[in-house]
């Protein structure tokens, strides 16, 4: 049952990064998923020195809003003229260096270290359960990651023409009359609310490897966004089984093997997709000569 | 400790001219790396050593910083070939190739780092401060090889100076000029490369990609001329890793790397306010100052009418 437990947790954390992540691939904004799932640290650090308790939802608020406050340093610093991806850069690390900073000033009253910062415990979700009304209801994790994949695919699924518009042509979008910037936001408060979610189970730098992965695999597979989104759910969920079971095998960090899976499945792709792979194109390129002699 | 103390400590101050040297030729380097609009490749080569480094670990056996740094510069250059393979052979875009190669090798990483820890090796510690950097893991040879890599990176930078310009402002041209633009693309990596390798120890794999990016960028404020960026950039990065580890040694159990970095951080906002021609107050006084020359000429104007 353990087992049961734990690879659902990554499923469902692959899922609900992977949903997201595709609209950063066609966004050309992974590393501002990379900048969000590192800055979020000192939010959850201060909510936790605030309140002093590991309870989920000021950890939550803010995380959310580091996260957005982030989206908004690296817009500030971009419109006075820093390159985009060095003003990524400038606000990630300075967040992430503040909120190492903390835990280390306040390892006492912290309960968790450095190194669950970077890589969780999805080990121990199974034993951290809930009780809802008197009943056993499982792992809080399962809850908790549950709700937050849940939220992102109902989302997605109401806006999906208004994020797909954004997405791929925003001066028609806002031309059309769709809040632009709107949209904008609620996709990085969503990613906001992903990492810290994810948090406990993968850690907040593995959070980055199901962002964009499981995305950009599904990329290679398929050229149509809804189909896309579907895909990336599938390759994470796989991505989470074939990575618990080599971390038991390996005994290793069974996140970390799962974002390896999810490295692996990428690599397939890359060499054996049908449309876009090497060696299909490797083939084309043949074929084309062949026929030209 | 008070500051006295800690500068006339001689292990400290070992430690210091480390630190500094590091600082002074990843600003350097970076400058580069910022006008190429390369800033997250020191990121995604920094998680990259990581793998690096544990592979030297498993097949060596032994906590030696020169096979850490071998291992590490290794996987750095794996990592720039994905990532140029990835671009070119499918439609993945040059930001998602960072993102991928970053997180893959930095899960790779993480699960041979633990596997270690499971094993009979047991004794990691030495590894764990690769993640976020520690000074105080720094021996004697450590000071001695960062401050020959920094030697070779600034000396290699001011020969050629002339040609890594003309390469960040206007590779075509440099094509055209018969600069043999790929090796010097790769040529530029691979110092990246080699000031991440230095780097890691102090800073952590984590966070090294803020001493490439911050100093260049607020050393940018400063200026519209390349030498004095490069050289400003340099100044920077030296006074934030000599800060930081300031700080780190003086309050207990604080890892350097994070307090390098934020030192940075207050540089880059220092530069950002106070700069004298792209600054935010320097920009803010341009516009008072015009809206009041405007009214003033419309006052006269109005004036002049009336009369």
């Amino acid at each position: 049952m353990n087992d049961f437990w734990i690879i659902l947790v990554g499923a469902l954390v692959a899922g609900s990064c992977s949903v997201l992540g595709c609209f950063l691939i066609v966004r050309k904004m992974t590393l501002i998923g990379d900048a969000i799932s590192h800055s979020v640290l000192p939010g959850i650090v201060l909510a936790f020195l605030i309140t002093g308790t590991r309870d989920s939802v000021p950890m939550l608020i803010g995380a959310a809003a580091l996260g957005l406050l982030t989206v908004f340093l690296i817009q500030l610093f971009q419109s006075s003229g820093v390159q985009s991806d060095a003003a990524i850069g400038i606000v990630f690390t300075s967040l992430f260096a503040t909120g190492i900073v903390l835990v280390s000033l306040y390892t006492q009253q912290i309960d968790f270290d450095l190194e669950h910062v970077l890589y969780g415990e999805i080990a121990y979700t199974p034993w951290n359960t809930m009780t809802i009304a008197g009943i056993e209801a499982g792992p809080k994790a399962v809850w908790i990651v549950g709700s937050c994949f849940i939220l992102n695919l109902i989302l997605i699924f109401l806006f999906f023409k208004q994020f797909k518009l954004v997405s791929f042509d925003p001066s028609l979008a806002a031309a059309m009359g769709i809040p632009v910037l709107f949209f904008h936001y609620l996709l990085m408060s969503l990613i906001s609310l992903t990492t810290v979610a994810s948090f406990d189970s993968v850690g907040s730098i593995l959070v980055v490897g199901m962002l964009i992965i499981p995305a950009a695999t599904a990329y290679l597979l398929s050229d149509r966004l809804s189909r896309m989104i579907l895909v990336s759910i599938g390759v994470g969920g796989l991505s989470s089984v074939i990575g618990y079971y080599s971390a038991t095998i390996l005994d290793a960090s069974i996140s970390g093997c799962m974002v390896g899976s999810a490295a692996i499945l990428f690599g397939l792709a890359f060499l054996f997709s049908p449309g876009n792979g090497v060696v299909s194109l490797l083939l084309k390129r043949r074929k084309s000569k062949e026929s030209h002699a | 400790m008070n500051i006295m103390d800690i500068i006339t400590d001689p292990n400290t101050r070992w430690i210091l001219l480390g630190t500094m040297f590091l600082g002074l030729s990843s600003g350097v380097i970076g400058s580069f790396a910022y006008l190429r609009k390369q800033s997250l490749l020191g990121d995604t080569l920094a998680h990259a050593a990581l793998p690096g480094i544990c592979v030297a670990f498993m097949l060596t056996g032994v906590k030696s910083t020169s096979y850490f740094l071998i291992g590490a510069a290794l996987a750095g250059l794996v990592a720039v070939f994905l990532i140029s393979v990835l671009t070119r052979y499918s439609k993945i875009k040059q930001d998602a190739a960072l993102g991928i190669v970053l997180s893959s090798f930095f899960g790779f990483g993480i699960v041979m780092l633990t596997q270690i820890q499971q094993s009979e090796y047991g004794n990691q510690s030495g590894l764990d401060t690769f993640l976020f950097g520690q000074t105080a893991s720094m021996v004697m040879s450590d000071v001695y090889m960062m401050m020959t890599v920094s030697f070779i990176l600034i000396f290699t930078c001011t020969v050629f100076f002339k040609e890594f310009k003309l390469l960040s402002f206007d590779p075509g041209f440099a094509k055209g000029m018969g600069l043999p633009v790929v090796f010097l693309d790769y040529f530029i990596m691979m110092l990246i490369v080699a000031a991440v390798v230095i780097g890691i120890q102090a800073v952590g794999v984590v966070l090294m990609a803020s001493l490439l990016i911050t100093p260049a960028v607020s050393a940018r404020y400063w200026t519209e001329r390349l030498h004095i960026m490069v050289i400003l950039s340099g100044i920077f990065g030296m006074l934030s890793g000599v800060s930081g580890t300031l700080i780190s040694t003086s309050v207990n159990d604080l890892p350097t790397g994070p307090l390098i970095v934020l030192s940075a951080t207050v540089w880059f906002f220092f530069s950002m306010l106070f700069a004298p021609k792209r600054g935010v107050l320097s920009s803010i006084w341009r516009r008072v100052s015009t809206k009041k020359k405007y009214s003033l000429e419309q006052d006269r104007r109005k004036g002049s009418h009336s009369s």
